[in-house]
């Protein structure tokens, strides 16, 4: 047997997993797609004495659109919301980072909900949930709070999420008119997790940038907002000196961790020349 | 300890196994189909790659009890007694595998590619296994395999 021992119970309603998370506290893993936690229960890294199966509870799967607001279930997979033709219509850079997300055997699998709620700092979708603005949804037995994406993310695999939570959904504002979007990530092997990898949605009207959010992953302890990278680009003309001062502000903005990557100012320099692709793939 | 029921390659099958039995070890331990390899158990090699309910996935990430009352095809159930299956066939006249590994991974997940996609390109073929490792690196004879095996299934 790979995993230490433990109970298994195939929730069948909400209410049955917010009585297992009284009852097991910290002793209860959620399941959900299991492309992270059952390669760290297979490699003992954790050994929890329950685990709640949510994939039969109703409702979890579904991708909405009401024309303003996308809503993506804490359920779907991930080749479902690659598919999804709404998703590219509302929120293009998570269809231009989905291919990105390991590989098909793993996406006809893995959840967008369980992505969000590992908050691996080198995954793709916390950090693109953090430059589309999304909300986060967890459900409890009190109700169903909303918190922002840039609030959500508190430390290494740390988020904002209480014991008593389930993550159920993620909403996210329909892009704006005129709105352009770019994914780059830099990977040893397609469908590693990322070395360094940017996100970027902005406008550049009339050669000029404006409402420009730049998010990295693979650069800190959880998806890094770019602001000071932002300040230099909004109101300038994209060409090779405002790149050059948004690469520089980077220092401002960035202080990312060594790893078996390499070491922090390795994952400086890979993400200035991912900013400088970035923003060409953008202007494109 | 509870039963696990599931159909498999057609066949209803039950056994009683513990909660952390894989799905891959309900294959080969408590079924005795063996074919269904474990490479890494993290979900990175591809070797034990299966259908469920028609999708590839990898079969070490999957606990036996998830897949109750599920449709499990495995490597085991493509061949029609000796006649291989045409992608089974295809590998073994390209010679697509050296070790074999790998072999039955690369076969489900061809099946899954070409299911969704009848006449792949070669550079389609390459990206779609970039799930499945070969550490022989016989990767050219794979993709020409599978490339033949596709030709073969569109008659």
């Amino acid at each position: 047997m790979k995993p230490a021992p433990f109970a298994y119970v195939r929730a069948e309603n909400l209410a049955q997993v917010f009585d297992l998370l009284d009852e097991h506290g910290d002793d209860a893993r959620i399941l959900a797609g299991g492309q992270s936690l059952m390669a760290t229960l297979n490699m003992r890294l954790s050994a929890p004495e329950v685990l709640i199966d949510i994939n039969h509870i109703d409702g979890l799967s579904d991708i909405t659109n009401d024309g303003t607001t996308l809503r993506i279930g804490a359920l779907a997979r991930h080749s479902q919301v690659l598919e999804s033709a709404d998703v590219a219509k509302m929120a293009p850079l998570i269809a231009q980072a989905m291919p990105h997300v390991a590989h098909q055997a793993i996406r006809n699998r893995g959840t967008f909900g369980g992505s969000i709620a590992f908050a691996d700092p080198a995954a793709e979708l916390p950090a693109v949930s953090r430059a589309i603005d999304a909300k986060i949804l967890l459900q409890s037995r009190n109700g169903t709070r909303s918190v922002a994406a840039n609030d959500f993310y508190l430390g290494l695999f740390e988020t904002a999420m209480q014991p008593d939570e389930l993550l159920v959904g993620v909403e996210v504002p329909g892009i704006a008119d005129g709105e352009r979007t770019a994914f780059l990530e830099l990977a040893r092997r397609s469908g590693d997790y990322a070395i360094v990898g940017i996100g970027v949605q902005g406008r550049i009207d009339g050669g000029t940038f404006s409402d420009m959010r730049l998010v990295f992953l693979g650069a800190g302890d959880r998806p890094i907002l770019a602001s000071a990278a932002a300040d230099v680009l909004n109101g300038n003309p994209h060409n090779d000196e405002t790149v050059a001062a948004a690469q520089a502000a980077l220092d401002a903005d960035l202080d990312p961790m060594s790893d078996l990557n390499g070491p922090p100012e390795m994952k400086m320099h890979l993400a200035r020349v991912l900013t400088k692709r970035a923003l060409t793939a953008l202007a494109a | 300890m509870p039963t696990v029921s599931m159909t498999v390659n057609g066949k209803s099958v039950s056994a009683e196994v513990e909660p952390r039995t894989l799905l891959v070890q309900y294959l080969r331990e408590s079924l005795g189909m063996t074919g269904t390899h474990v490479g890494c158990d993290t979900s990175q090699c591809g070797a034990c790659v299966v259908h469920v309910n028609g999708e590839s996935l990898k079969s070490c990430t999957m606990l036996a009890a998830q897949a109750e009352g599920a449709d499990v095809a495995t490597i085991e159930g493509l061949a029609n007694g000796d006649e291989l299956h045409p992608m089974q066939e295809a590998f073994r006249e390209n010679h697509g595998l050296q070790c074999g590994f790998c072999t039955p991974g690369m076969v489900m997940s061809a099946l899954d590619l070409v299911q969704k996609n009848p006449d792949p390109s070669e550079q389609e073929v390459r990206e779609w296994l970039e799930g499945n490792l070969c550490r022989c690196t016989g990767y050219h004879n794979i993709v020409k395999s599978i490339l033949a095996g596709a030709e073969a299934l569109r008659g």
